[in-house]
Order: C-alpha cells, then structure tokens, then sequence
C-alpha cells in the first residue's frame, strides 16, 4: 500500500468527498419511525434456515425430536467464510426439511423447524462483563461463534472478516449507519434506542482488530440520532470514537462508496477495505457483537423494518431469526387493500418473496409490501438507446450499455475488461434505464458465467499443470536413468582396476575354453 | 393464513422513464423552432412535417411488420416521428412531397431497420436521408424561399400544397422569382466569385449574426436544447465542443482572412449548426456513449463542418460531418472508456 493513501485512510471522516452517480430518492422513512421498536411475541413454529451467510450450508448439529434452549447451536460449518445458525426460542426440533428460505432465487432450502415450548428458555450464557480485561484473539473467538454476520445485507459473517483483519493490520474501525434505501429505517431506530449498544460494539470491535479510532457515518437527515450517539460516546468515555454526517445519495451506504465519502480513497478493484487499513461494519452488527461478548448471547434476533403502502401500521420489530414473515405482518395490522408485491430487503435491492410463509433471516432488514401505484407494471423490454443515464449513475464508473451488450452477447473477456466484477448491483441503472432493460439481473448471469468460466478455465489450466509435470518427470526419470548408465560405464572403463580383473577374468575363461576343447 | 404474491424484479419502483417519453421530449424542444421556421418561410414546414413524419411511421411499420417485431411497442416509442421531424426541418418547405418518400426510405428501411431497428443504428437515419436527398435531387434541394419579411411573393397553405404536391408553382410565379440562396450559399458564392464576405452581407437575406430569419430559428433551437439539457436528456458536451470548435476555428480563419471568411459568430447562427449541435450530434444510438467521447464527437461533427463550409463543395457541412464522426464513434468509444472505480 501507498504510503500517502494510508495516511489519508487515516484521517477517515475528517472532510468528505463526493462518489461518482447514484441517486437521490424520496425515503419514505418516517412512515416506519413514528412508534418505537416492537418485539415480537413468540411464534408457534419456527423455520431456522441453514444457509444464511454467504459461503456454504451449516451443517445440521441436531436431530429431529430433540429437545433444544434458546440460543444452542443448531448448524454449523465455520470454514470458506461460511457460519453457524442458533435456535430462536426453546423448544422441540420437529424437523429438518426443505422450505423456502427467502433466497433471491426462491429456491427452498434446509431449515430447522422448530416447535417452541413457550419457556422461552435460554442456555447457559457465557456473559463476559468484563470484556475489557479479554484478550483480542477471545474476542474475536467469541464473535466467531456466535453466529454474527453483516447485517446490512451482505451477510458476510463478521468472525471471519473479523480475523482476515486483524491479520492484515487495521488502524479505523468504519461503523456504517446510512441506510440510504428508501423505507429502511430499522438501523435508523437502532441507533435511537440502543445507542450505548452499538458505542460499545464499536469499543469491543476496535479491541478485537487492533484498530486505533472508529468513525460511526449516519445520515444527514438523523438528527436525533446524532445527539443519541454523541451522548453514548460521552457516557461511555471511550475516546476516538467520531460521528460524521454524510449526504443521503444511494447508494451511499454501500462500503466502497462510503469509504470513498469518508477518505476519498477507492478500494482498489477486487480489493478489501483492509487493503486500506478500514474495517467496514454496519451498526446492528456492533449491538450483535456486543450481546455475544458482554451477555453471551448468540445472533438469534434483529430489528426488520415493516413498512409500504401495503402494510396497514408500519414500524420497527426486533423479530426472532426464523420467524414466518406472515407474523410480522399480522403485527402491524395486517395487509392494507392493495398490496400486490411483497419484499425482502428494500425497493432498489430487495427481491420480491413469493409468500409470507417464508421465515425472517439474518438478512432481513426490512419488509416492503408494495402497492400497485409503488411498482413497475410488468412490461416488454425495449432496446438500448444508448441514452447513458445508466453510466451517468453508475456509482462503479461502468459503462452498463456497453457491458449489457457483452453480456448478451456472451463476450466473456469483453465483460471481463469492461468490469463486470466491480459491479455492486445496486440498481441505479436498472432504475434510470428509459427501455426497462433489467441490467442488474443481466449482470448477476454475466458474473456467475464468469465465475464458472474461471473454475473451468482453473480445472484446465491444472490438468494442463499436472500433465505437463507429469511428462517432464518421466523426461527426467528417462534421463537419470540413461546418465545413471553412462556412468557407470564411463566408471567401469576409468577403473583400471576393475578393467584388469576384467581382463584376467576374461583371459581365464579363454583359456578354460581353451582347455576344455 | 400464508398468502401468495407474484414476484418481479428490482428496482420495485414506477417507472422513471419510458423511450417514448425520452423521444416525446425531443419532439417538444422541437416546437420552437419549428413555430419560427413557420414564421419565416410560411407553412410549408408543417407540411412537410406531416408527409415526412407519416412516411416514417410507415415505414416503420413496414419494416416492423416484415422484421415480426411488436407493433404497438415500437410505432409507440415515437422515435420514427422524431426522425420525420428532424428531417423535415433540414429540406426545403416547398420540396416536392417524393422528397420526404425517398429521404424516408432510406432514413427509416436502410439506415434504421437494415441495421437492426431502433438502438442498433450506425448511422444518424435523419441524417442519411437527407443526405441522399441532398445529393441525388440538388435541384429541388436547393430551392430555398427567402424569409417572407423580405418575400416578394407569400405563399399561403393552398399554394404550398399544390406546389408539394404537383410541383409546380401556382400560376404567375417562377421559381427564380421566389427562390433566394441561403445566406451560407450566398458567402459561398460571393467568395468563389472574389467578392469580399461585407460585399455579400449586403443582401437582404442576411440578419444580425446569421441569415435573416435563420439566427431566429437557431435561437430557439438553441433554447430548446437548453431544455433538453435541463430535462437530462441530452449533455453538454457535445454542444459545447461542437460549437466551440466551430468558434474556435471559425476565429482564426476570420482572423486570418476576414475578406472571405465569416466572422465565427455567423458560423454559428447559420445553417443546421445549433439543430446539430443539441438534436442531431446528441442523438445517443449514433454518438458516443462516454463523456469523454462525446466530448470529441462534437469536436470532430465541429471542425469537418466548419472545413466542408470553408473548403468543401457544399455550403453547410452538418449532415455529413455527423455521419462522418458516427463512422468513428464506435472506436472513441473504445478509447474513451471511463476509468472504473478502484482501478
């Protein structure tokens, strides 16, 4: 790394800088804001998907019919960047079946179903109140199992990023609270009503990777956020924690824009905030670590955002992972006259669910319930006009005309320079596109075509490897062997020695022969 | 109870705009400077406007009907009307009416549909039509009418119909009568003659800057353009090449020869260059796509204009400027490519 940008990483937050495109949307926020968060009376089944974080499937740790307490690991398989899941409430394991798991694919996957005993009984906890006097690498250990991913919505599991960072080296600590879609605003409530949660994630965060200050960025617009922070952090008396405001432009709450706001740096392409010396987490992940290292409780629970003109009462609920989403609407009233689409996630990310059967996962920042004013009608595609709204927003500097064209085209390496991989999916061309091409699904096709012409590519390139160490190996062998001989003829003629025994030996049989006829 | 829901993709938003929406737009920052071309030259612009723009949408749907592509969907985009309109606006008002069937032909079947249909255009369509209208009828190309101020004969609707469509004027008049050279012809003319250009910006048909009547609907051209980059429609950067390259170079060959070069000013106020500076070299299926890019697009449809007016055989350049750079847009674009972020 460059010297000067590492100083300027530094001084994250100091002045702001701008990032390229993006879009200025209405935030429908306050409609979910006006009542404090709720939680969630117990359901009576629970579907506890096992793939909720990137990586691979957790593997089942319990069985059908067995009797299981809050917070006991169900799943896990803690290698590839992948994690564990924990039950929700106590109760009877009643199966491990396929259900939909609320996936962009609406695929069904493996979930543990769970009967709750209404105890709602945790296990014994592994509370760790003075986590001042832990070391990092426990700290690090305990947020490692405790089920903790990246709550924004990339579900990348904080253990394992935790880790790599302390590895590489991390000098701020970026706790990312602009939410920037619109309608979000569970993250918004958060930081109202536990803001000494999350300053106290961010100590112990900051103390796990080594990190010397932490930069919470939120939005302009949270007021009463600000003050609630600001409090936090005098009450906490930590120091070189700071609270910067940054400018509500989506996506901005995306890493590599924010970092870009707060330092004016780019993560180099296929690159990692740590290259920078940054950890990036979003708020709700802070509160997570801090309930599993302070009380040691795992991440079972988070607050969803309930809310669209297609829900009767939208608000905030801290909800049970595993919880059917039908629950939390019956909690804000039901579904008002209309609602035709239902969400996952917000309006310019989020991917509509085909039924409310489907559980509430780590995931799950918000539910939208949409009317048919609030939607696109489904309508042909028209062809590109080449207009460049898209590239005029593009918060990646693409070009997604030209990459749209590779992409369809199948011109692989074509996509490849164009940077179909530094694209975030944020949507921001998908939403200006005046012919309504859906680029953002072209995109995610292009980049697993990619990924699997690279495995494929990878499997060839190391036949060709193993085949052509193999034949160089049997060359050598070949040579050995003839230079071995060589030698030893060159050593039975130089070994004068050996050459007169030769010739005695042979003169006898000559004479023997010789003899005998 | 679970209930159901169809799904649908991201962005779960109204649509925030719509091709027809985008070509509706155009057409509007139109109006201006179609009312002053009215204005000035009487009604025959309105009437070619009617036959070129119906031409075109037939066409189109011809084209659209052998191609088996979704009728409604494309004849509804109102690309093939802006095509039509922007044609209209470069011929003659009293052109026979088989002008506007033949630049259409081209523009809307070869340019447009053989080349993939509407996004998949090399070329600018309204501009290959005229161009070989231009080329192939010089004649009925060049029969240009005096603005009607300075007019000795008014022609009113019924005299321009007849005249479109028979082609022959009413009775009493010539075409010599009624026909005067473009202020751009004028300057050509006068210079091959050895006339000095303030010798030839004696003749009525010249106004404060550009022609007479000529600089008015190029105003509002130009305000109309201004529209379309408020509404985003359209960038600045091609405009401000093109016409700064057009300045710039219209300077120096001023500033070198001022007897037989126009100042740059009336450069810029004649001819097609402000409708090609906000209508015609913006179009994006046939410009460049990247800013960087667009930015030498103007630069280039600038300077060859300003070369075919100063050393070319015809006295306006656009058309074949802007087809020229289209030729070349596909490669700056290749080179113009945008740094992506974090490379």
């Amino acid at each position: 790394m460059q010297r000067d940008a590492l100083s300027q990483a530094q001084l994250a937050g100091e002045r702001l800088y701008h990032f390229h495109g993006g879009l200025r949307l209405r935030h429908n926020k306050k409609i979910s804001c006006e009542t404090p968060v709720e939680k969630l009376p117990l359901a009576t089944r629970y579907f506890v998907p096992l793939l909720q974080h990137t990586g691979r499937e957790a593997e089942p740790l319990v069985a059908a019919g067995q009797k299981i307490l809050k917070g006991e690991q169900l799943g896990c398989f803690r290698h590839l960047g992948s994690d564990c899941v924990h039950a929700p409430t106590s109760g009877t394991v009643t199966a491990i079946a396929n259900h939909p798991i609320s996936h962009p694919s609406g695929a069904e996957g493996r979930c543990i179903v769970i009967k709750p005993d209404g105890l709602d009984e945790w296990q014994t906890l592994d509370a760790n109140e003075d986590w001042e006097q832990a070391s990092p690498a426990t700290l690090r250990e305990i947020i490692g199992r405790s089920g903790i991913v990246g709550l924004g919505g990339a579900v990348f599991p904080t253990g394992y990023k935790v880790r790599q960072a302390s590895e590489r080296g991390i000098h701020t600590l970026i706790l990312n609270g602009s939410e920037c879609e619109p309608y979000i605003s569970c993250d918004e409530m958060l930081m109202r009503e536990q803001p000494d949660s999350i300053i106290l994630g961010a100590r112990i965060l900051q103390k796990a990777v080594g990190a010397n200050r932490t930069v919470i960025a939120i939005e302009d617009q949270m007021g009463v956020v600000y003050t609630a922070l600001s409090e936090a952090v005098k009450n906490s008396g930590a120091s070189g924690i700071d609270i910067v405001k940054v400018t509500t432009i989506y996506p901005e709450g995306g890493e590599k824009q924010l970092i870009k706001v707060l330092t004016g740096l780019e993560v180099p392409s296929g690159g990692r905030p740590t290259d920078l010396g940054l950890l990036c987490q979003n708020v709700a992940t802070a509160t997570a670590v801090a309930r599993a290292v302070v009380e040691g409780k795992p991440l079972i629970e988070r607050t969803v955002t309930v809310t669209g003109n297609g829900v009767r009462k939208p608000r905030n609920l801290l909800a049970q992972i595993g919880t059917p989403i039908s629950n939390l609407i019956d909690q804000c009233g039901g579904y008002a006259p209309g609602a035709v689409r239902l969400i996952l996630g917000g309006p310019m990310m989020g991917y509509a669910l085909s039924s409310d059967s489907n559980p509430v996962i780590k995931a799950a920042n918000c539910i939208l319930v949409l009317t048919e004013d609030d939607i696109r009608p489904p309508q042909p595609e028209m062809p590109c006009i080449r207009c460049g709204e898209c590239a005029r927003v593009c918060p990646a500097l693409l070009l997604p005309q030209s990459l749209n064209w590779s992409v369809r085209s199948g011109l692989w390496d074509d996509a490849r320079d164009f940077g179909l991989s530094d694209c975030i999916e944020c949507g921001c061309c998908d939403f200006v596109c005046p012919s309504h091409i859906p680029l953002v699904d072209w995109f995610r096709f292009g980049k697993s075509e990619l990924k699997l012409l690279g495995l494929e590519r990878d499997t060839a390139e190391a036949a060709r490897q193993r085949f052509e160490a193999r034949e160089t190996r049997l060359e050598r062998l070949k040579q050995e062997r003839k230079q071995r001989i060589e030698e030893k003829k060159r050593a039975l003629r130089n070994d004068s020695e050996k050459q007169k025994k030769i010739a005695a030996a042979i003169e006898r049989a000559r004479s023997r022969q010789g003899k005998d006829s | 109870m679970s209930r159901s829901f169809e799904t649908g993709g991201a962005p779960h938003f109204p649509p925030h705009s719509t091709v027809s929406r985008v070509m509706l737009q155009v057409i509007a920052a139109l109006v201006p400077a179609i009312a002053a071309h009215a204005w000035f030259f009487g009604p025959g612009i309105l009437v070619q406007i009617a036959l070129a723009a119906g031409f075109a949408v037939g066409f189109e749907a011809l084209m659209l009907k052998i191609r088996k592509q979704a009728m409604h969907l494309f004849l509804g985009d109102f690309s093939a009307v802006l095509t039509g309109v922007l044609f209209a606006l470069c011929i003659p008002p009293l052109a026979p009416w088989w002008i506007a069937l033949v630049g259409m032909l081209f523009a809307i079947v070869i340019a447009k549909h053989l080349y993939g249909g509407l996004g998949h255009n090399l070329f600018n369509p309204a501009m290959v039509g005229y161009v070989v209208v231009l080329i192939s009828f010089p004649q009925a190309m060049t029969a240009w009418l005096p603005p009607s101020s300075i007019a000795p004969n008014s022609l009113d609707l019924g005299d321009v119909l007849i005249t479109i469509f028979s082609g022959q004027l009413p009775a009493g008049l010539t075409w010599d009568a009624i026909t005067e050279a473009t202020p751009l012809d004028s300057i050509r003319t006068s210079v091959a003659s050895g006339r000095m250009i303030s010798e030839a910006r004696q003749s009525p048909v010249f106004g404060d800057f550009g022609g007479l009547g000529w600089e008015w609907i190029a105003n509002w051209c130009a305000l109309g353009g201004l529209w379309l980059l408020w509404r985003r429609i359209i960038t600045w950067h091609v405009p401000v090449t093109m016409i700064g390259s057009v300045l710039a170079l219209g300077l120096i060959t001023w500033l070198v020869d001022p007897g037989s070069n126009p100042a740059p000013l009336q450069h810029v106020f004649s001819g097609a260059l402000l409708i090609g500076a906000f209508f015609i070299a913006t179009d994006p299926v046939s410009g460049c796509a990247s800013n960087r890019g667009r930015l030498i697009f103007g630069l280039g449809v600038g300077v060859i204009t300003l070369v075919i007016r100063r050393w070319g055989g015809y006295p306006d350049g656009v058309a074949f400027a802007v087809l020229l750079m289209n030729m070349a847009a596909p490669l700056i674009d290749r080179y113009t490519r945008p740094r992506i972020f974090g490379q």
